[in-house]
């Protein structure tokens, strides 16, 4: 009899728990699910049943037509692209190299530097715009990828550096000191023992780097707004402005936005999260 | 952080440690800590057009906080951003503690598909999240209105982003729907760290899993709260994204959704008749530093702190 009523309590405490949980979810989804049926609709279907399924009916890619038609779209895309994987490649590279350095050698002012590299965790790098913009016109870079390349890699190294610190905490001593008793280089040691051994933190930090850069507005508008070099954000952000009646092309051109990050999200969330748990941020 | 401090000696290998920091920091130092401190000293000069620049002292901050036309705008732009931040500690971090306590309980069935999914609009841009809001909110279209008809709440449907005075808290809100994954997740991996045997003890004397929670798991995960709740501070004051994408860099109606942020956009490019002004920009860039470093060094100093000697 008691542990029928302890059971029934667990039911309808689960039941709660999943309304919830539930209700929250679609309270997130629902309107980027929104957005996606509707770019596959015409005209007529958008307006006369917003909330219903593209059906024979109401099926029509003239949204994505128009979009593919009236802008560069693939340009913008690939200007993405390569901006983020570039900026990825960089800073995985000098940020795990800096942070072998500060948790392995014992250097006067290691902790020191360590905290100034740590500075641009907290302090937006927006604010510094101003004279970005003055030296981005120096170096003769406006209007390039590679000036967005130089602001991200600036923006992502600190955090990625104290993650890939902390991280390198945890590599075991006798790794390396069988390696140093074999002889072999320092460099040969950072890159043949060490670099494999933190990958499972490379991807944490790959996509704590990536997101801001691919959905960043501000410095593709300050440095790089025109002669085709915007960016995906920028792209949909002026195409929107000039086709702001178009609701076909204005829900199509977001919906091209949005599913190439949810597909790269949905692979990599559980490294995500499994960075954050393992204790690679604190 | 129990771990053991650098353990090689870098005479041992001077030019590999050099090779190793030099990349990193001239990068860092050049694009990120040069052009901050340089901001700094250009919110000391003037840049007439086509003049040499000239030294003024505090003239351009007399300016901004002193004239009265620039002044109501920068206090209007600070307190709307106090606004804007206000909404986002007042609900996107509650909602996201309880989420990541929910989503901690023992036993939970589809506990990783509900976090991937509620964590899925934080990965978008916040350019996109502005105009999916902006379409669903639109009386054109009239889905919002179809959503509200669901509840029998239709008569409370208004143009809220069109009105000066609900424009700020949609737009809190819609940034808060995007963002209670940061709460989120932060939370929900300092409540995982958190030791079973801790909350076993108190579940066999009988608390329920909620008071667990209120008592025992959320004292503990204090630190990651503060440091959320920084996160937001210096999030929100740097914000302009999406007030630019969904009412432009004018910030409407009648700049009652102008925040810091776009503020500086403004100052920094100008607008329409208004002709931008680097020294002025980099004088409100100034400013936004000052209050960032502020709340970061309240949090250093005054909760952090107290905090620690709470965990001992």
């Amino acid at each position: 009899m008691m542990t029928k009523n302890i059971r029934r309590e667990d039911m309808s405490r689960a039941v709660i728990v999943h309304a919830i949980l539930l209700t929250y979810t679609l309270v997130a989804l629902y309107p980027i699910f929104l957005v996606i049926i509707n770019a596959f609709k015409s005209r007529k279907g958008i307006f006369s049943a917003p909330m219903s399924l593209p059906n024979a009916e109401t099926f029509s890619l003239e949204g994505f037509t128009k979009v593919l038609a009236r802008s560069n779209f693939e340009l913008f895309f690939f200007n993405s692209f390569t901006v983020t994987v570039v900026t990825i490649v960089i800073v995985l590279l000098l940020a795990s190299m800096a942070a072998w350095a500060l948790s392995e050698y014992k250097f006067p002012g290691n902790t020191w530097l360590a905290l100034y590299l740590a500075v641009g965790i907290m302090v937006p790098i927006r604010l510094g715009s101003v004279s970005i913009l003055n030296l981005i016109v120096e170096l003769g870079l406006i209007n390039t990828l590679t000036a967005l390349i130089l602001v991200y890699v600036a923006q992502g190294l600190p955090l990625a550096i104290f993650i890939l610190t902390e991280f390198m905490h945890q590599i075991p001593k006798d790794l390396k000191e069988a390696a140093r008793c074999d002889g072999v280089g320092e460099f040969k040691i950072f890159f043949a023992v060490i670099l494999p051994l933190i990958r499972p933190a490379v991807a944490t930090v790959a996509v704590f780097t990536m997101i801001p850069i691919w959905n960043d507005l501000w410095f593709p508008l300050i440095l790089a707004p025109g002669d085709g070099k915007q960016t995906i954000t920028l792209g949909i952000q002026q195409f929107i402005g000039q086709y702001v009646t178009d609701w076909n092309a204005v829900l199509a051109s977001l919906s091209l936005a949005i599913i190439p990050i949810l597909i790269l999200y949905l692979i990599f969330s559980r490294q995500l999260i499994r960075g954050l748990t393992s204790g690679a941020v604190k | 952080m129990a771990h053991s401090g650098p353990m090689t000696d870098w005479r041992k290998a001077k030019l590999p440690v050099f090779a190793f920091l030099a990349p990193a920091t001239i990068i860092y130092t050049l694009f990120m800590i040069y052009p901050l401190i340089d901001s700094i000293r250009l919110s000391f000069y003037t840049t007439p057009s086509g003049g040499e620049m000239a030294f003024v002292g505090f003239d351009n901050y007399r300016t901004i906080l002193g004239d009265p036309d620039w002044s109501a705008t920068f206090w209007n732009s600070f307190w709307n951003n106090m606004k804007f931040f206000a909404v986002h500690m007042l609900v996107q971090n509650p909602i996201g503690i309880a989420l990541a306590g929910i989503l901690s309980l023992p036993q939970l069935r589809f506990r990783n598909t509900y976090r991937t999914m509620m964590i899925m609009p934080t990965m978008l841009s916040v350019v996109i999240v502005g105009f999916i809001w902006q379409l669903i909110l639109s009386p054109v279209w009239g889905v919002g209105v179809d959503i509200l008809d669901i509840f029998g709440l239709k008569s409370l449907f208004g143009p809220w982003l069109g009105k000066e005075g609900s424009a700020l808290i949609t737009l809190s809100f819609i940034s808060v729907w995007q963002w209670v994954g940061i709460p989120l997740m932060l939370i929900y991996a300092a409540l995982l760290a958190i030791p079973d045997d801790l909350v076993d003890a108190a579940i066999v004397d009988g608390a329920t899993h909620f008071e667990v929670f209120l008592h025992i798991k959320l004292p503990l995960v204090l630190p990651t709260v503060a440091m959320v709740s920084i996160l937001t501070f210096v999030g929100n004051f740097n914000a302009f994204d999406l007030i630019y994408a969904v009412k432009g860099a004018l910030a409407g109606p009648n700049f009652s959704t102008d925040i810091m942020g776009t503020l500086f956009y403004r100052t920094f490019f100008g607008y329409q008749l208004q002709l931008g002004d680097p020294s002025l920009g980099a004088t409100v860039a100034s400013l936004m530093f000052l209050i960032i470093l502020a709340g970061v060094l309240f949090y250093l100093f005054a909760v952090q702190r107290r905090l620690a000697r709470y965990q001992l």
